[in-house]
């Protein structure tokens, strides 16, 4: 089953369908909850491409590529707790968490 | 490159498929919940335990608890009588397209010059931890205030606020 010539280059498609498939959620879903799901799934694919290039790049025992795997996990779970955070804030003010409906600035 | 990585990225894709598809807001959560186990499993299959339990312990035990929380909060079980996709959901589906093409046309162009390392790298979690604590120390702060900002302004902007005369 050697369908690739590199084994890398099928972890960097799989990122690739992953990060369209995140894009597409966050672009044709009306609720805020999904748009924020498409975006994980996004910081997700990214950090699959980090993390299969260490493996298969030239110097793993610097460890760069987990690292910053790592603190973009970190940084991802800050974003989604911000987020859902300010979900739950905007269903408060307008009653609503999709998105079209909410068209003002002023609360 | 073999069955049980092919196995993977099905079940990761399927996921998040049915995440961004599904019409309640419920499944889409498990729906995700199942690709971000899928992209630990990938982890785990580029011999990356230490990132791939992070991912188990984050994604799947922190936010896909919280995106349930969220869904809850925000009555997001019932569906909306406007249909769930957004008026411009064509345009969004093309700009995707667009975007996967331009990628995956990069990957495969650049297919010969990926590089290709095949010995397997032992990395055990000491060596992690030296590396966070030696050269990668002020990023890890810088990370810890960062998440210390976030807890603490994601609570402020989801805590009650006084009413105002509208």
């Amino acid at each position: 089953m050697t369908a690739f010539p590199s084994p890398l280059v099928g972890y960097l498609l799989v990122a690739a369908v992953l990060f369209a498939i995140g894009l597409a959620g966050a672009l044709i879903r009306r609720n805020a909850i999904i748009v924020l799901i498409g975006i994980e799934l996004m910081l997700n694919s990214a950090n699959l491409n980090l993390i299969a290039f260490w493996r298969f790049g030239p110097h793993p025992e610097a460890l760069t590529g987990m690292m910053f795997a790592i603190f973009s996990i970190a940084v991802a779970a800050a974003e989604a707790a911000v987020g859902l955070g300010l979900v739950i804030s905007i269903y408060r003010h307008t009653n609503t968490a999709e998105l079209d409906k909410i068209n003002r600035l002023k609360g | 490159m073999n069955a049980v990585f092919y196995l993977l990225a099905a079940i990761t894709i399927a996921g998040g498929v049915a995440a961004v598809m599904l019409k309640h807001l419920i499944h889409s959560a498990l729906a995700v919940t199942v690709a971000f186990a899928g992209i630990a499993l990938l982890f785990l299959q580029l011999d990356a335990q230490f990132v791939g339990f992070a991912q188990i312990l984050v994604y799947i035990g922190a936010v896909a608890i919280l995106i349930v929380f969220a869904i809850l909060l925000t009555h997001g079980a019932d569906l909306p009588r406007e249909g769930v996709f957004s008026k411009s959901w064509l345009a969004g589906l093309i700009i995707a397209a667009g975007v996967f093409a331009v990628i995956g046309w990069a990957v495969l162009e650049s297919i010969d010059a990926v590089p290709q390392r095949n010995a397997v790298f032992e990395v055990s979690v000491q060596k992690i931890g030296n590396a966070l604590v030696g050269r990668y120390v002020l990023p890890l702060e810088i990370v810890g205030l960062l998440l210390t900002a976030a807890t603490i302004g994601a609570v402020i902007v989801a805590m009650h606020e006084k009413e105002r005369p509208r």
